[in-house]
C-alpha cells in the first residue's frame, strides 16, 4: 500500500448519527491526487452524508479525516474550502439572481473585482478546460448543464484540488454526461483528486479508477474498477445477488382513455413550457415519460390535473375535454395525480397531519353537511398500513416524521385506494432505496393489470425501459417521439431527449 | 414657501431613512424584522434619557445606537439561533419595545420634579441646524443643503455608505448571497450565522438612531409616550418601495417625509381637508404602494429570496 | 464550538414542560428587570395577582379586560391558522366599533331586541369587510398582507379621529372633539355584574373549537395553511377559502369592537382597540392557535393587565409593564420551542481547522 502521504483524503472510522438513525457507521475512504474514486451505494446508504462531512456541512461524531496527510477537523464549509475541498451538490448551490461571475466570486477571499476583470478571468479559466459559459448570464436563466458548469468553475477558480460531485449525471442528457466525464478526466490529468457519488453502475465502470461501496451506512469494500463488473458491484451494493430486472406484465385491454391534442402550456413567466404536445394514454399499460428534468413534465402533470391552465389544445378523457375543468371535477372523474415534486411533502400530502388527515384530502367534502367524517379515512389508513407495510407509530403521527419510503407509500396508497382510471406519477421512486422502489414498481404493475392507465414520469432511463410499455420522450416542452419500450434502444431515446432523431411511432 | 416645504420634508424624512436603511440591512440577510417600530422606540428612549442626563449629543447617539442594537439582538438570537418564526418574533419586539419605552418614560417622569421631561439647553444647541458661514446663506441652495440638524447628514451618510457596502465590496456581495440563498452562501464558505448577526444588529442600531430623532427633535425635546407613532411600520414598507436599495431609500423617505408635513403647508383656502386625512395620508400611500408593487408582475431581482425563512444548515 | 442538531421531536407532555419552563424563566427575567428598577419582584408579582382578585369588583374588572382580548385572539387565530399574517386586528376592531356606533348613535330609539342584533351584525360586517380588503389584494396580486393589514390599522384609527372631529362630534362637549356617550338603550346589559360580552366570548370559544376541529371549512383552513399547492392539488378553491376565512377573522374582531364600544366604553373613541389587536396576536400564538388554550392565556394576560393598573396606583409604575412582561413571556416561549425539535451539542474536537 502506498504511504499515507500520497492520499489527498483519508477517512478512517467516520461515524455520524442523526437522532437514533446511524447514517454512517465506521466508514473508511481514501482518494489520491490524480485519481477518480466512485462512491457507490443505494439511496439512503450514507454517501451524501459522508461527503457532507468532507465539505463541512455536517460534523462527524467520531473518526478521523486526513487531508494531504494532515489530520484535520472540518467544522464549516469555510474550513473545507481552505483545505482545497470543493463540492458540487446534487441540488446546485447557486444564487439564482447572481450572474455566473458573481456566483464564482462570492465567498472567495480578496477584494471584489470590477465586473470587467472578473468576466475576463472567468472566460480564461473556462477556456483552459474546454468549457463555455456566458459570464453575465444569471443563474435562473441557465439550463441545468450550464449551472453545473458554473459549479465546476467555482471549484477551479478557487484552485481547489479535491473535487466531490454528488450524483452529477442525474440531471444531464447522455451526451452532456459524456462531456462532463471528458472534463473530469482532464482534471484528473491535471492532478485533481475526484470523488463522484453515483448509483449508476455503468457510469462507475466508465469513469472511475477505484470504487468504494457503502450499504446501509456501513463500509463494504473498495475495489479496483478494472477488476470488477456490474454483477459484482450490484452484489456488493445490495448485499445479495439480485436480478435488477423489473417485472413487465403484458398490457391488458389497451383502449385510449386520455387523448392529448396539440396541448400548449405557458409558465407563469410567460415562456412556453409545453408546445403542441399530442399523445395518447391507454388503459392497462404503463406510459413512461423520459426527458431531462424541466422539459415540461411538471407542467404536463399539472395541466392534466387541472392545476395550471392550457394555452391551447385539448385533453380528451373519454372524448370529454378536461381543459378548463377545476381540479375537483377532474378528481371526481377518476383522473388521479400522484405527483411527487422535489419536496415530497410540499404537495400531495399535508406534512403536519397524520395519515388519517391525509387520507381524506381529496374526499373530505363528499359526505353531506358541514362536518368532516374521519372514520372512513381512519379505516382506510389502517388498512393501508397493513397492506403496504407502512412503518409509523400510529395513523395520527404527522407524516412529516415518517421516512421517505413510507411517505411515498402513503401518497401512492391513497391514490390507489381511490380506484383511479388514470394514475399519473412523477418521480415516484426518487430518494427511495431498492426495496421500496420495487414495492412501488409492483404497485404500479398491479394497477396496470387492473386496467388502470398509468403514466410514469421517470428520470432513470434503465428503469423506464424496463417498466414501461411505451415511452414518450420530451425535450424543451415538445414530444419528440413515442417508442415501444420493448424494442427501442437506449441510444434512440437519448437522441430523442435532445430533440434529434425522426419521429418514431409505436 | 416651496423651499421651506422642501427643507421641512427633508427633515421629516430623517427617522424614516434611518428605519428603512436599518431594515434593508436586516432584510438583505433574509430576516424580515417587523420589530423596527419597537427598536426605534427603545432607541428613542435610550437616546432621550442619556441625552437628558449627560447633555451630550454624541453620547445620546451612541446610547440610541447601542439600545437599538441590543433590542435587535433579542430578535437575532430568536430567529437566527433559535429558528423562531420571524413574523411573530418581530411583532413581539415591537409590542415589547413600545411598552418598554413608554414604561421607562413614565418611570422617569415620576422621578422628575417639573412633571415633564425636557432635554437641557446644551444638547438642544448641539442638535440645532448646523449653520456654515458663507454656505448656509446662499439663496435656495443654502437652506436646501446646509441648514439641517446633524441627524439629517448622518442619515444620508449612513444610507450612502450602506449602498456602497452592498454594491462595491466583496462582503456586500457575500451578504446578498446569504439573503438570496443561505445554503449556497454557506456552501461557498461564507459564515452565514456571523453575517446574519452582524447585519441584523447593525440594522437595529441604525433604527435606534432613527428613534432618537423621533424622541429628541419631533416634539421639541419634550418626552411623550408613543413618540415613534407608526414611523417604524412605514419604514418597513418603504423597504419594498426602495427595492432594497439604500440609495433609493433616501428618495423614498423624502416622499413620505413630505406627506407627513403636508398638512402644515397646504393653504386652507386652496384645499380644505380634515387634519385626520393628512395624518392618514402616509399610511394610505404606503398601502397603495404595496398594492401597486404587487401588481407589477415582473420578478424583482432585489427581493432577497430567503426573506422570512430561517436557515438551518442540516435541514435537507 | 457549539452546533445545532435536529433531534426526535418531543411528545406533547415534554412540550408542555418546556413551555412551562419558558414561562417561569420569563417571570424570572421580568423579575430581574423589576429588581433593576429598585423594587422587590416577589412583592410586585404578589400585588399583580392580589390586585386582580382582591374584590368582587376587581374580578369583574379583570373579566372586563379579558372579553376583548379573548375575542380578538379568536379572530387572529383563524387567519394565523391559515398562515395569513393578519396584523390588522386593531383596525378590524375599530371598524366593527364604527359600524355598530352608527346604529347606537342614530337609531337608539329602536327597541333593544332589534337594536342589539343590528349592532352585532353591523360590527361583524364592519370588521369582516375591513379584513376583506387585504385578503382581496392578497389573492389577486399577492400583496404583502402583513404590511397592508397594518396600514389599515392606522387608516381606521384616523377615520375615527375624523369622525370625532367632524361628522359625529358631540356638540355638547364644549368644542372638545369627542363622540357623544351612547344612550342607555344602546348599551349592552350586564350579567353577573359584567357586560354580556363574556357570554359572547365563551360561546365563540366553543364555536371556534368545533369549527376548526370538526368542520370541512376548518379542515380546509389547516390544509391551506400548510401548503397552498397541496390545497389546490386536493381540489380546494384556495382563493375562496382565503377570502372566507379572512372575512370571518375580521368579523370576529369586529364583534370585539362592537362589544367593547357598546358594552364597556359606551362611546366610540380612537382608543377603542387600545392595542388589543396586537396583544391578541401574542395570546393566539402562546395558545398554539387553540381556542380553549387561548381562554386560559387571555385570562392570565388580563390578570397581568388588571394587576399592573394596581401597580400603577400603588408603586407609580405604569401599566405599560404589562406589555413588557407579555413581550418577555413570548420571547422565552418562542425561544424554547427550539428545544422541541433541536438541541445544542458541543464539538468533540473544538473548532480549529487543524489539530
Amino acid at each position: 500500500m502506498a504511504p499515507t502521504d500520497s492520499y489527498a483524503i483519508e477517512c478512517r472510522g467516520i461515524t455520524k448519527t442523526f437522532g437514533s438513525v446511524v447514517a454512517n457507521d465506521h466508514i473508511d475512504l481514501t482518494v489520491r491526487y490524480g485519481e477518480i474514486l466512485a462512491l457507490l451505494g443505494e439511496n439512503g446508504s450514507g454517501k451524501t452524508t459522508l461527503m457532507n462531512m468532507l465539505s463541512g456541512i455536517y460534523h462527524p461524531d467520531s473518526g478521523s479525516i486526513r487531508v494531504a496527510g494532515k489530520e484535520v477537523s472540518i467544522s464549516s464549509p469555510e474550513d473545507a474550502m481552505e483545505l482545497g475541498i470543493g463540492m458540487i451538490h446534487q441540488h446546485f448551490k447557486l444564487v439564482d439572481v447572481f450572474t455566473a461571475s458573481e456566483n464564482i466570486a462570492v465567498g472567495t477571499p480578496g477584494k471584489r473585482l470590477p465586473a470587467r476583470v472578473m468576466r475576463e478571468k472567468v472566460k480564461e479559466i473556462s477556456q483552459s478546460i474546454g468549457l463555455e459559459i456566458d459570464p453575465d448570464r444569471r443563474a435562473f436563466e441557465m439550463s441545468v448543464s450550464e449551472k453545473q458548469t458554473v459549479e465546476i468553475l467555482k471549484v477551479l477558480y478557487r484552485g481547489q484540488k479535491i473535487l466531490i460531485l454528488d450524483e452529477p449525471t442525474a440531471v444531464l442528457t447522455p451526451q452532456e454526461t459524456d462531456k462532463l466525464f471528458d472534463i473530469l478526466r482532464s482534471m484528473r490529468a491535471q492532478g485533481c483528486a475526484i470523488i463522484i457519488i453515483t448509483h449508476k453502475l455503468h457510469e462507475v465502470l466508465a469513469i472511475s479508477d477505484r470504487v468504494t461501496i457503502l450499504r446501509k451506512g456501513k463500509y463494504i469494500d473498495t475495489v479496483e474498477t478494472a477488476l470488477t463488473d456490474e454483477k459484482k458491484l450490484t452484489e456488493l451494493m445490495v448485499g445479495r445477488p439480485i436480478s435488477l430486472k423489473i417485472a413487465r406484465p403484458d398490457p391488458v385491454g389497451c383502449e385510449t382513455i386520455l387523448k392529448i391534442v396539440d396541448l400548449s402550456v405557458r409558465k407563469p413567466d410567460g415562456s412556453l413550457a409545453i408546445q403542441d404536445a399530442s399523445f395518447e394514454v391507454r388503459t392497462g399499460e404503463i406510459l413512461g415519460v423520459a426527458g431531462i428534468a424541466g422539459s415540461g413534465q411538471k407542467e404536463l402533470c399539472e395541466c392534466i390535473a387541472g392545476l395550471c391552465p392550457a394555452e391551447k389544445g385539448a385533453i380528451l378523457f373519454h372524448k370529454e375535454n378536461l381543459v378548463g375543468k377545476s381540479p375537483r371535477e377532474i378528481i371526481r372523474k377518476g383522473v388521479h395525480l400522484g405527483f411527487v415534486p422535489e419536496d415530497r411533502l410540499g404537495m400531495g400530502l399535508v406534512a403536519s397531519m397524520g395519515m388519517v388527515g391525509n387520507m381524506m384530502l381529496k374526499t373530505y367534502d363528499v359526505p353531506k353537511g358541514p362536518f368532516v367524517d374521519p372514520a372512513p379515512a381512519r379505516r382506510q389508513a389502517e388498512a393501508l398500513v397493513e397492506r403496504l407495510e407502512i412503518v409509523t407509530p400510529s395513523v395520527d403521527t404527522p407524516v412529516r416524521l415518517m421516512s421517505g419510503g413510507n411517505v411515498q407509500k402513503v401518497l401512492l396508497g391513497r391514490e390507489i385506494e381511490s380506484e383511479p382510471q388514470v394514475l399519473v406519477t412523477a418521480y415516484p421512486v426518487r430518494g427511495l432505496d431498492i426495496n421500496s422502489s420495487y414495492t412501488v414498481y409492483d404497485l404500479l404493475n398491479e394497477q396496470k393489470q387492473k386496467g388502470v392507465a398509468v403514466v410514469f414520469i421517470g428520470e432513470d432511463l434503465d428503469v423506464l425501459m424496463e417498466l414501461s410499455d411505451r415511452i414518450m420522450v420530451m425535450c424543451h416542452g415538445q414530444v419528440t417521439g413515442v417508442v415501444d419500450a420493448r424494442t427501442a434502444t437506449k441510444d434512440d431515446i437519448a437522441l430523442l431527449m435532445v430533440g434529434g432523431g425522426k419521429e418514431a411511432q409505436a | 414657501m416651496l423651499i421651506k416645504f422642501l427643507v421641512a420634508a427633508i427633515a421629516a424624512s430623517t427617522p424614516l431613512l434611518f428605519g428603512t436603511v436599518g431594515e434593508i440591512l436586516s432584510e438583505k440577510v433574509g430576516h424580515l424584522n417587523l420589530g423596527v417600530e419597537g427598536m426605534m422606540s427603545i432607541g428613542a428612549c435610550a437616546g432621550f434619557m442619556v441625552g437628558m442626563q449627560t447633555d451630550s449629543f454624541v453620547l445620546a447617539l451612541v446610547a440610541a445606537f447601542i439600545a437599538g442594537l441590543c433590542s435587535a439582538l433579542i430578535y437575532a438570537v430568536l430567529t437566527v439561533t433559535f429558528l423562531a418564526d420571524q413574523n411573530v418574533a418581530g411583532l413581539t419586539l415591537t409590542i415589547f419595545g413600545i411598552g418598554l419605552a413608554n414604561f421607562i418614560g413614565i418611570f422617569m417622569l415620576g422621578s422628575s420634579e417639573s412633571g415633564t421631561l425636557k432635554l437641557p439647553a446644551g444638547i438642544t444647541a448641539q442638535m440645532r441646524e448646523i449653520s456654515i458661514p458663507g454656505l448656509s446663506t446662499i439663496p435656495v441652495i443654502g437652506p436646501l443643503l446646509f441648514s439641517y440638524s446633524p441627524f439629517v447628514y448622518l442619515g444620508v451618510l449612513i444610507a450612502i455608505l450602506a449602498g456602497l457596502f452592498l454594491k462595491k465590496t466583496k462582503m456586500g456581495l457575500n451578504v446578498q448571497a446569504i439573503g438570496h440563498n443561505p445554503a449556497a452562501a454557506d456552501a461557498a464558505g461564507i459564515n452565514v450565522t456571523r453575517w446574519k448577526y452582524t447585519m441584523i444588529l447593525l440594522g437595529g442600531g441604525i433604527c435606534g438612531i432613527g428613534g432618537a430623532y423621533c424622541a429628541m427633535i419631533i416634539n421639541g425635546g419634550v418626552w411623550i409616550s408613543n413618540n415613534v407613532g407608526g414611523l417604524g411600520w412605514i419604514a418597513v414598507a418603504l423597504v419594498i418601495f426602495a427595492k432594497w436599495n439604500p440609495w433609493i431609500a433616501i428618495g423614498g423617505s423624502f416622499v413620505f417625509g413630505a406627506l407627513r408635513i403636508l398638512k402644515y403647508y397646504v393653504p386652507k383656502s386652496v384645499i380644505s381637508l380634515p387634519t385626520a386625512f393628512y395624518d392618514m395620508l402616509p399610511f394610505l400611500m404606503t398601502a397603495l404602494i404595496l398594492v401597486i408593487s404587487s401588481i407589477r408582475k415582473k420578478r424583482d431581482l432585489n427581493l432577497p429570496g430567503s426573506l422570512g425563512v430561517d436557515y438551518f444548515r442540516e435541514e435537507r | 464550538m457549539i452546533r445545532i442538531v435536529k433531534i426526535k421531536e418531543k411528545n406533547s407532555r415534554q412540550t408542555f414542560a418546556i413551555h412551562l419552563a419558558a414561562f417561569l424563566l420569563a417571570l424570572c427575567a421580568g423579575g430581574l428587570f423589576i429588581l433593576m428598577l429598585g423594587f422587590n419582584p416577589l412583592e410586585i408579582y404578589a400585588t399583580i395577582i392580589s390586585g386582580a382578585f382582591r374584590s368582587k369588583m376587581a374580578i369583574q374588572a379583570t373579566i372586563k379586560i379579558m372579553i376583548p382580548l379573548l375575542i380578538a385572539a379568536l379572530g387572529v387565530m383563524l387567519s394565523f391558522k391559515m398562515r395569513f399574517w393578519n396584523i390588522g386586528g386593531e383596525g378590524q376592531i375599530i371598524m366593527g366599533a364604527v359600524f355598530a356606533t352608527y346604529f347606537a348613535l342614530f337609531h337608539a330609539d329602536w327597541p333593544s331586541f332589534i337594536l342589539f342584533p343590528v349592532m352585532f351584525i353591523a360590527g361583524l360586517l364592519g370588521g369582516g369587510l375591513w379584513a376583506l380588503i387585504p385578503a382581496f389584494f392578497k389573492v389577486k396580486f399577492g400583496t404583502n398582507e402583513t404590511l397592508f393589514t397594518l396600514m389599515l390599522n392606522y387608516i381606521a384609527l384616523y377615520l375615527v379621529s375624523w369622525l370625532q372631529e367632524g361628522p359625529w362630534r358631540d356638540p355638547s362637549a364644549n368644542g372638545f372633539p369627542k363622540i357623544a356617550s351612547f344612550g342607555k338603550s344602546a348599551v349592552l346589559p350586564k350579567v353577573f355584574g359584567v357586560q354580556i360580552g363574556w357570554i359572547v366570548a365563551l360561546v365563540l370559544v366553543a364555536v371556534l373549537f368545533v369549527y376548526l376541529r370538526y368542520t370541512k371549512q376548518g379542515y380546509e383552513i389547516s390544509v391551506v395553511g400548510e401548503s397552498q399547492a397541496t390545497a389546490t392539488y386536493a381540489g380546494m378553491n384556495v382563493q375562496k377559502i382565503v377570502l372566507r376565512t379572512m372575512f370571518l377573522s375580521g368579523a370576529i374582531a369586529g364583534i370585539c369592537g362592537m362589544i367593547q364600544a357598546t358594552g364597556s366604553d359606551r362611546t366610540l373613541s380612537t382608543g377603542v382597540a387600545g392595542g388589543v389587536g396586537f396583544t391578541a396576536i401574542i395570546v393566539a400564538w402562546l395558545a398554539q392557535l387553540n381556542p380553549i388554550s387561548s381562554l386560559v392565556i387571555a385570562f392570565l394576560f388580563s390578570v397581568l393587565e388588571k394587576g399592573s393598573s394596581v401597580i400603577q396606583s400603588t408603586y407609580g409604575l405604569s401599566t405599560d409593564c404589562a406589555d413588557v412582561l407579555q413581550g418577555i413571556i413570548l420571547f422565552f416561549v418562542l425561544g424554547c420551542e427550539f428545544f422541541i425539535r433541536y438541541k445544542f451539542v458541543r464539538d468533540h474536537k473544538g473548532g480549529g481547522k487543524k489539530c
